[in-house]
């Protein structure tokens, strides 16, 4: 089911222990999943679903993910098993832009 | 998003490093992580609403921060240097508190009644209750992004013009700075951080969560001496560090050894850096790379930096503009939007001077008692007056409340003390208005002469005329034995008046021109 994210939102993997935090929201609402499942808010999630073989490619903690036009970006707050996708499109990894320490 | 969340992924990506002490013995990640939950166990045991630390910086502070994070109350960290009345006065705000107390501090929160334990005590109990205490996050601070956004910190102004105004931090502020600045497990296992700052300046809180997520193991200087410092950073194989300017001075002043081969990041703030310091510096040390921070306490530390490049391309360029940079405070933070804004509220364009705003989900804004400060599109004014160049570099001229009006002319004193402590004679120095009957305000200054050479104030009058314009050449010249400054070197500029008062008594000033 499509939903409107917004940042600070929390969701946890229904199939691994994926958890993530949006830090960028889409403008509409769409479908966010791992392992081919959508995700749901912490304690809420439904149980019982099966994750798709062909989407188990892994997260990392905190890397940021987003998708190929750049609408969201997630940052990985627990890694897992599955991939992460937006309406059926994996997302990647964003390269990091780090900035010198300043405290 | 809660502090916390920052702790527990630390804590799941590299539980094993040691993020606070000495490399052997240290505190790790998972340990900070165990710690934080005996501290809230503790914080909740007394029905505390706050967690007060009245204590030089240490390894009891990050477990404080985290411990008060996890119970959901503030951490109130207070200037152990403050007169008895002050204290009280802070103290008498959170009577609800659990303290945590240095050497000789249980009497200050024993004579406001509120119960507390000494920093000691407070490492032992969290150290012997973390073996036995639940890993897993419990009930009450699991936060799924929807409920209220509660304080995580509480850091009192140093009142340079005005009393104590307590600074409301809230979690999501503190979290946007991180994730907006930091990149998770970015740093090497070898990476240190020297901190030097006291712990109720918002540097030292934001070095704790910072360094934390990128996984930097941070030491601390109890009380900073340059020896020590040198001392440190060369025995601890310091990587990065942060100082105010005035430790960077007595730094660079100082007979001691200099060599500090490990050092690659050295980062200053806190108070205006004055240019032929930060020129020495450079010469000083060519292998570290320096990074210039702006920040207030209301905008969760750093705003805009100028970054070790922007240094290296100010001091090797022909171009004026370029070399110009160095005493700019560099390009805002990706997650921070900023307006120079005029006396109408407009938002002015490049190269003109006026209130400097910012937002962006770091920016709190917030003081107790008081409510938010943005105004209604977001907007925190800084009450710092500056301007940007075409390249969106920020250049700070000081505090509005500061700058003088002379005639019509608004002059910021920071340009014209600039001048003044590049003079070979002068360690510091200080520029003020006083109401003057012809032109509203008059300028004045006061310095400090260096002990081995003394000042010649004709001398000194000559030399500022021929640097500035005569309009910006102080009408008096005032000599003192020192400033007012705050231990992070902030000035106190309205206990000026008062030693020019005194030194007025016992001596003519140093230079006057009939007027």
């Amino acid at each position: 089911m499509a939903v409107q994210f917004r940042a600070g939102q929390q969701l946890v993997s229904a199939v691994d222990s994926t958890a993530v935090i949006i830090i960028r929201a889409p403008a509409g609402e769409c479908v966010l999943t791992c392992g081919g499942v959508e995700m749901a808010a912490p304690g809420e999630s439904a149980g019982g679903a099966r994750p798709d073989p062909a989407q188990m490619g892994g997260t990392q903690i905190g890397k940021r993910y987003t998708d190929e036009a750049d609408t969201i970006q997630v940052l990985c707050t627990k890694a897992g098993t599955g991939t992460l996708a937006l309406d059926g499109q994996p997302l990647r990894i964003q390269a990091a832009k780090p900035l010198p320490a300043s405290d | 998003m809660r502090l916390t969340l920052l702790l527990d992924m630390a804590a799941d990506g590299f539980g094993d490093r040691v993020l606070a002490g000495r490399r052997s013995g240290g505190i790790t990640a998972a340990e900070l992580a165990r710690r934080s939950q005996a501290g809230a166990a503790l914080v909740r045991e007394r029905g505390a609403d706050a967690l007060v630390y009245l204590d030089v910086n240490g390894p009891a502070f990050p477990v404080a921060l985290f411990a008060a994070a996890r119970a959901g109350v503030p951490l109130v960290p207070l200037n152990y240097r403050l007169g008895q009345d002050q204290l009280d006065a802070l103290l008498a705000r959170h009577p609800k508190a659990l303290g945590i107390a240095g050497p000789g501090a249980l009497a200050h929160f024993e004579r406001a009644g509120i119960g507390a334990l000494t920093a000691g005590a407070w490492l032992e109990r969290t150290g012997a209750e973390a073996a036995g205490a639940p890993a897993e996050s419990d009930a009450a601070e699991r936060d799924d992004g929807e409920g209220e956004d509660p304080v995580a910190v509480v850091i009192y102004t140093s009142g340079t013009t005005s009393e104590p105004k307590g600074v409301l931090l809230r979690h999501e502020n503190l979290v946007s700075y991180v994730l907006g600045s930091i990149e998770f497990a970015s740093a090497a296992e070898t990476e240190a951080a020297l901190v030097s700052v006291p712990p109720y300046h918002i540097a030292a809180v934001a070095n704790v969560i910072t360094n934390l997520y990128a996984g930097r193991r941070t030491l601390v200087l109890e009380s900073f001496t340059p020896r020590e410092w040198l001392r440190t950073v060369r025995e601890e194989e310091v990587t990065s560090a942060m100082v105010v300017p005035t430790m960077l001075a007595r730094i660079i002043d100082s007979d001691d050894d200099q060599s500090v081969p490990s050092l690659r990041s050295l980062s200053y703030g806190g108070a205006p850096m004055p240019s032929a310091l930060i020129e020495r510096a450079l010469r000083t040390w060519t292998e570290v790379g320096f990074v210039n921070a702006y920040g207030l306490t209301e905008t969760s530390s750093t705003v805009a930096l100028l970054g070790p490049d922007d240094h290296r391309a100010a001091v090797a360029s022909s171009d004026p503009a370029v070399r110009a940079r160095l005493s700019s405070v560099g390009q805002p933070l990706p997650g921070i939007e900023l307006e120079i804004r005029g006396p109408g509220g407009e938002v002015l364009g490049a190269g003109r001077s006026g209130r400097i705003c910012v937002r962006g989900g770091q920016v709190a804004a917030e003081y107790a008692g008081a409510g938010s400060a943005v105004d209604d599109r977001g907007f925190f004014d800084t009450r710092d007056d500056g301007y940007l160049d075409q390249d969106g570099y920020l250049f700070v001229s000081g505090r509005t409340d500061d700058t003088i009006i002379r005639g019509a002319e608004n002059v910021a004193p920071a340009e014209i003390e600039d001048v003044l402590l590049r003079h070979p004679a002068v360690l510091d120095a200080v520029v003020f208005g006083v109401p003057d009957p012809e032109w509203g305000q008059r300028i004045e200054a006061a310095v400090v002469a260096r002990p081995e050479t003394g000042i010649d104030p004709a001398e000194l009058r000559d030399y500022t005329t021929r640097a500035l314009r005569s309009s910006k050449t102080p009408d008096r010249f005032w000599l003192l034995d020192a400033l007012p400054r705050t231990e992070t070197g902030k000035l106190l500029r309205r206990l000026v008046p008062d030693l020019i008062a005194r030194a007025g008594n016992g001596e003519q000033p140093a230079a006057s021109e009939a007027s």
